[in-house]
């Protein structure tokens, strides 16, 4: 295998590649990355055998033939090597070393086989839809952070994405919960998508697809089986295993008749939120809200350092109904917040049962909150 | 691989690399530079890469009772002594002479003489021990307030932060406590240092008696060629269980992922490999005891039948969740006891995904226990306790990834309103008639 390339084009691939590169080094060649010129075209390999990233680099081969070395060194020397430089990967075959040059600066890293090299394989995807990348970001985004990190409960490790029918229309769903909070997103549901199983995507994938998606603007590629999800973005291709477990029946979870509607606005209610929350650097401690008629007031107190209350008042905020005390945890308030555009809607039915929040003026992403006592 | 590389033993160890930081056990002083102290010429010496960084501590008391008795009784020092005897007649404590014949605490006491006929037996006084714990608690508490007592001979501590208070690292301090316990109290301990309590208790396990012994960076290559029987919570069956799947070694489960790990050993899966390799996210509960509360009961006549020990086990489910709501407490963890007919006892303990104090979730998970000990034993007795304890505030919250929680609550209050005003007959489950 022989090769030219430039410095920004493998540092940028192989970034998206040591990403997904096992670090826990259990095994290996885990820790490598596959370099294979077929056909004249260069590609990098990685996997952790749950996911597996392949990215298509350009570059000018003049020689076929494959071999893995260690992703993070590579990503590291590509890193440290000039803006400018090109770079030349050459190596002879077998368990010889892999020669890097780039002007004078020269190294030879230490290989694995390329048969120890685990393939992953997607098998039969029989389900295939396309996304525009900035919808999945919309899904991902707006859910990603509910994902549980409970171990005992592994099926809340995930994004839940399935089609479903919602007010007579055929709608993609990513719900994810941890059990405090819900997150439900749903967009159109593309062609092709009409009969997809509900699958659980790991996080660990939603992060890294994330990861892609910020360097891509055009349409994604989605390939789905009951056991594999695969994503295809331009020159790169996710592959990951699916959990295999029952997501809850989140619907029944979700209030139908919460009735005391409040109406502020974003930044006014996150800024409030920050202000009192700061008084205590416990996460956990809820933050008060007090409702009146178009009055909010919220409040934080802890026992070591003191209390803090902000209101928010007059055309800021909008309620109706009764008197009204719940609590929440800060950062499960931001997380939402940090969603919404404008103007932010909860829905109340009292001070210890789950709140709906939605933006205002979107209605495809919903969210659910268990109040804290306070 | 390469052993003739001249570069080697550059790349293995830089040349900035500094010798590991050493500390001298008896006399408390550092850098030693060979494998006896300069200053006081004692050969107990501490090395670690991490040795001044790490700061949860397991102590634990070496033959307690034995240790006190020795200490009392300065004519028994070099004679196997075993604390033990009375009614149930067997093996509280044996020293370590006594260990060396093969004795161990909670072995019948006629089988403990055959292996060691010459053994001492005294009769346990629980007054003097807890006189001594008491003693070894209060000079824990002035090296921090995080004291978490495990029993009466073992406590974890968590020294982070307090090399500015101390002046020195928790391993300096630590070494100087073993030294004022052996002083003041006459009984000897072994610590175990690590970044977490797991690690810290299968390190003081490491070195008995009279040890120190360090788990950091290295614990996971270090647990890996052990057996799996070494974690704690992996008791005879559960090593049956990872034999039968061919693992018998602590690496075998490091290396499994969180999918084949639930697939293979059920929903404590990824639990158990996160342990195995030596992660650990549990605090140390100053205010968190070793107390437990439990049910149990000894049958008419034995019972090998999963049906029948299932309504008993069931009945003791509802006095547990009964106990734990008067105490305004929940379960976190639940231990389940039998006992054979031949009075072997085997107990099963699990971690709950959340705290609950209700008799349904409690039977749900114990008997998921109990099933893994249907063999056709007979069994004369059956417990199930609260092994871990957690504030009714924190149980049974509303879940949004349990839809059924609710009303679970809800149920459990309406019987137990009922149950207050009718008293406790008027209503009763199915499967307790």
């Amino acid at each position: 295998m022989k090769l030219k390339a430039d410095r920004a084009t493998l540092l940028k691939a192989l970034a998206h590649i040591q990403s997904v590169a096992e670090k826990r080094n259990t095994i290996p060649i885990l820790a490598n990355v596959l370099i294979a010129v077929r056909d004249g075209r260069l590609s990098f390999t990685a996997t952790d055998m749950e996911i597996a990233i392949v990215e298509e680099v350009a570059a000018s081969t003049s020689r076929n033939g494959a071999t893995t070395a260690p992703a993070a060194t590579l990503y590291e020397i590509m890193r440290k090597l000039p803006e400018s430089a090109e770079i030349e990967l050459d190596h002879p075959g077998g368990d010889a070393q892999l020669a890097l040059r780039a002007g004078k600066f020269a190294t030879s890293l230490v290989v694995l086989p390329v048969e120890d090299f685990p393939s992953m394989t997607a098998g039969q995807l029989p389900h295939h839809f396309s996304l525009p990348a900035l919808v999945l970001r919309g899904l991902i985004d707006r859910t990603r952070f509910a994902i549980s990190t409970e171990e005992t409960r592994y099926y809340l490790n995930g994004i839940y994405l399935h089609a479903a029918v919602a007010d007579g229309t055929r709608t993609l769903r990513a719900v994810a919960t941890d059990g405090h909070r819900l997150a439900r997103v749903e967009e159109p549901l593309p062609e092709g998508a009409e009969t997809i199983p509900g699958v659980i995507i790991p996080r660990k994938t939603v992060n890294e697809l994330r990861k892609l998606l910020e360097e891509e603007s055009g349409s994604v590629e989605v390939g789905l089986s009951d056991t594999r999800v695969q994503f295809k973005l331009g020159t790169v291709t996710l592959t990951s295993k699916l959990i295999d477990g029952t997501f809850p029946e989140y619907e029944r979870v979700i209030p139908k008749d919460n009735d005391k509607v409040l109406h502020v606005g974003k930044k006014d209610f996150a800024d409030a939120v920050a202000r009192v929350s700061a008084i205590s650097s416990e996460r956990s401690r809820p933050v008060k809200l007090a409702l009146q008629r178009d009055v909010l007031t919220l409040s934080a107190a802890s026992a070591e350092q003191g209390t803090a209350s902000e209101e928010l008042d007059g055309d800021r905020v909008k309620y109706e109904s009764g008197p009204l005390e719940i609590g929440f945890q800060a950062r499960y308030l931001n997380d939402i917040t940090d969603q919404i555009a404008d103007q932010v809607e909860f829905r109340f039915a009292d001070g210890s049962a789950p709140t709906l929040v939605q933006d205002a003026s979107d209605g495809s992403a919903l969210y659910v909150l268990m109040p804290m006592r306070v | 691989m390469q052993a003739s590389d001249p570069g080697r033993p550059l790349t293995a160890r830089p040349l900035t690399a500094r010798p590991d930081p050493s500390l001298c056990r008896d006399c408390g002083a550092s850098h030693m530079p060979g494998a006896v102290c300069p200053t006081c010429h004692g050969r107990r010496i501490l090395r670690h890469p991490e040795l001044f960084t790490l700061a949860i501590a397991h102590v634990d008391c070496d033959a307690f009772y034995a240790s006190v008795e020795k200490r009392d009784r300065p004519e028994l020092a070099d004679r196997p002594v075993i604390v033990g005897g009375g009614t149930r007649g067997v093996v509280t404590t044996a020293c370590y002479i006594a260990r060396v014949s093969g004795v161990h605490s909670a072995m019948p006491m006629f089988k403990a003489l055959k292996l060691c006929p010459d053994a001492v037996i005294v009769p346990p006084n629980f007054a003097k021990y807890t006189e001594a714990a008491r003693q070894i608690r209060a000079l824990m508490r002035t090296l921090t307030p995080l004291v978490q007592p495990l029993s009466i001979d073992e406590a974890v501590l968590d020294l982070t932060g307090t090399q500015a208070l101390h002046g020195a690292p928790p391993a300096a301090i630590l070494a100087r406590f073993a030294g004022d316990v052996e002083r003041q109290v006459g009984v000897t301990v072994s610590i175990g240092l690590a970044a977490n309590r797991l690690l810290a208790k299968l390190a003081a396990g490491e070195d008995k008696p009279r040890g120190f012994f360090l788990l950091g960076q290295d614990a996971a290559s270090f647990l890996a060629p052990a057996p799996v029987g070494l974690l704690p919570g992996v008791g005879p069956a559960l090593e049956r269980r990872l034999g039968a799947l061919g693992i018998t070694r602590l690496g075998q489960l490091q290396a499994l992922d969180d999918r084949t790990a639930a697939h293979l050993l059920g929903d404590d899966g990824p639990h158990l490999v996160r342990r195995a390799r030596g992660e650990d996210t549990r605090r140390v509960n100053p205010g968190e005891g070793a107390k437990s509360i439990s049910a149990e009961t000894t049958f008419n006549t034995d019972l090998a039948d999963r049906a029948a020990l299932e309504r008993q086990l069931w009945r003791l489910c509802e006095r547990l969740a009964v106990r734990l709501r008067e105490k305004n407490l929940a379960a976190a963890g639940l231990t389940l006891k039998l006992k054979t007919t031949s009075f072997v006892a085997r107990t099963r303990a699990a971690r709950l995904a959340q705290p609950t104090a209700l008799p349904d979730r409690i039977f749900a998970q114990a008997r998921k226990l109990l099933a893994r000990e249907i063999d056709g034993t007979q069994f004369r007795l059956i417990g199930i306790g609260a092994s871990t304890l957690a504030p009714l505030d924190a149980a049974d919250l509303a879940d949004l990834a349990d839809p059924e929680t609710p009303r679970d609550v809800a149920r459990q209050g309406a019987i137990d309103k009922l149950r207050e005003r009718f008293g406790n007959d008027i209503v009763r489950r199915g499967r307790g008639i």
